[in-house]
């Protein structure tokens, strides 16, 4: 199987406004440590499916599913279970 | 509330009541594109279906194999979780009533599963009696990979994300394993008509 | 971060497809070059839909300033571009994202490389350097499809006429008007080690355009050994128009 790059396929800035609701800080520049491969990426920079029922974040280099965040009903889910560790500045916000 | 920006429409969109339509729907004419991930390109000399998990022998067919069996065209109204629902598509494939023939379990519950990795599940019964297809062409195109071909899942009784794109095989289990979307918010059955979108809906 | 008001209060007819729309926000409380917005629209029968929008216009004008490429078969953008006149309302909010800024105290040479309307939050670099009469040795190259698809043209030759420090390069990817001396193919390596800086002078790299223009770039600076590290990327996609 052949997987071809998708148009739809944006970057973490698509995403810059929904992370900040839920973290009430800028999020782009936070460092995530991929739980599957362990590279270090900038929320900026890593792949975002957002035209699907919930946006679905996938570490660049290794495509592992990073974070999927869904919004309805008035609440938030957010599994960020594809990071192992995610790094940000206190001073964010 | 109140804000209306002057002279917005927004896309086509029909939200007159009708007993076709579920609540908070609305029918779109186009055929909008959702994907989680790149799209899969699978060459259809290496693609697969596979029947396993609780049964005592796991199928599988290759794509020359399973266009072999019996299949039918049928029409349904699609209805997808982000509200638009689609009236009348067309699609042709294998019934899982056929999949299925012969083949005895004591499995309550099946998963979905695809190239790429998605998954969802949902109670076998849901797939039996004439309920649930494994569909190859849309409207007498053979399906086109952003739309889930090869081969996708059909299961129209049930919210879209419950019809795998990219399917490559179903799992029969004992039990119940929620998937991509009902681990993370999603009703894990997911009827239109009840409007059941999100956990506790 | 709350949704606010701005007034319109000008629209520019950029080139036949794009228009900017100046604003008037009473609440707005300033960004940094290269910051988007997302605007929400709101129909009368209560529907909501949402997109971002890059700001065009440096953090020192007077007005908020974004710039919509009309899509065709666009849900959003022929609203903005077609039907918004000056006095309406427009709900936003932001300024958001903070990985694809640029300040001008950063003095590193910047190179800037868009495709069609990925060129918006570089004009914002742009206009933000000017403002502060920055030095900074900045390139853009930047691709659009025809000629009269180029924004903000005229600024560009205007700015870059004043010796300054910046450069603009243009490829047109479809049609070439007669007598035209710019590129007329799309970016590629090539074209990208003619126009970049020799990469010992370690530039900081802004790309922002169609998502395969991007990563095709992004693939090239990197394979001509520029430090991934140093190049940023944002990717305009079809989320709805």
């Amino acid at each position: 199987m052949t997987v071809q790059q998708s148009d739809l396929k944006l970057d973490g800035n698509a995403i810059a406004g929904l992370l900040r609701e839920i973290f009430t800080m800028e999020m782009t520049t936070a460092e995530g440590t991929c739980a599957g491969c362990h590279k270090v990426h900038a929320v900026g920079q890593v792949e975002v499916y957002m035209n699907a029922p919930g946006v679905v974040v996938r570490c660049p280099a290794c495509g592992n599913v990073q974070m999927r965040i869904v919004k309805g009903g008035g609440r938030y889910w957010l599994d960020l279970s594809g990071i192992r560790s995610l790094q940000f500045s206190a001073e964010s916000g | 509330m109140s804000f209306i920006s002057r002279g917005f429409r927004g896309k086509k969109r029909d939200t007159a009541s009708s007993a076709r339509v579920p609540p908070g729907q609305y029918v779109v004419t186009d055929f909008p594109v959702l994907s989680a991930g790149p799209t899969p390109r699978i060459a259809l000399t290496e693609w697969t279906f596979v029947l396993e998990g609780e049964i005592d022998k796991p199928k599988s067919w290759t794509w020359e194999e399973f266009r072999q069996l019996p299949s039918e065209q049928v029409t349904k109204d699609i209805h997808c979780v982000t509200k638009w629902t689609k009236l009348d598509t067309v699609w042709t494939g294998v019934s899982l009533d056929t999949i299925l023939d012969g083949v005895e379990t004591a499995a309550e519950y099946a998963v979905q599963f695809s190239y790429g990795g998605y998954t969802t599940n949902l109670p076998l019964e849901d797939l039996m009696g004439g309920k649930a297809w494994v569909v190859y062409e849309f409207d007498g195109q053979p399906l086109h990979p952003e739309h889930g071909g090869p081969a996708r899942m059909l299961v129209p009784h049930l919210y879209f994300w419950k019809s795998a794109k990219w399917v490559r095989g179903i799992r029969l289990v004992n039990e119940d394993q929620p998937g991509f979307w009902e681990t993370n918010g999603y009703n894990n059955y997911g009827d239109p008509w009840r409007e059941q979108r999100y956990w506790g809906d | 971060m709350r949704w606010q008001f701005g007034t319109v209060h000008e629209l520019v007819r950029e080139t036949p497809r794009v228009s900017s729309l100046v604003l008037d926000a009473a609440d707005w409380s300033g960004h940094l070059a290269g910051q988007h917005v997302d605007v929400r629209l709101t129909a009368d029968d209560g529907y909501q839909t949402e997109r971002s929008y890059s700001i065009g216009s440096a953090p020192e004008a007077m007005r908020l300033e974004i710039t919509v490429e009309r899509l065709d078969d666009g849900e959003v953008s022929p609203y903005l571009v077609g039907e918004v006149r000056p006095g309406d309302k427009i709900e936003f909010r932001g300024p958001i994202g903070g990985y694809f800024v640029w300040k001008a105290s950063d003095d590193r040479p910047l190179l800037l490389v868009a495709g069609g309307s990925g060129v918006v939050p570089l004009m914002a670099m742009i206009r933000h350097r000017a403002a502060l009469r920055s030095m900074t040795p900045t390139r853009l190259l930047y691709s659009s499809r025809s000629e009269e698809d180029i924004i903000y043209r005229a600024e560009l030759e205007r700015l870059s006429a004043l010796g300054d420090g910046l450069t603009v390069a243009h490829t047109l990817t479809r049609s070439r008007p007669p007598g035209w001396s710019g590129y007329t193919r799309r970016i590629d390596r090539a074209m990208l080690e003619e126009v970049a800086w020799p990469k010992v002078q370690n530039p900081i790299i802004f790309v922002c355009g169609p998502t395969p223009l991007v990563e095709g770039v992004a693939r090239n600076l990197v394979d001509a050994g520029f430090d991934a590290a140093s190049i940023k990327t944002e990717r305009f996609g079809p989320t709805g128009g």
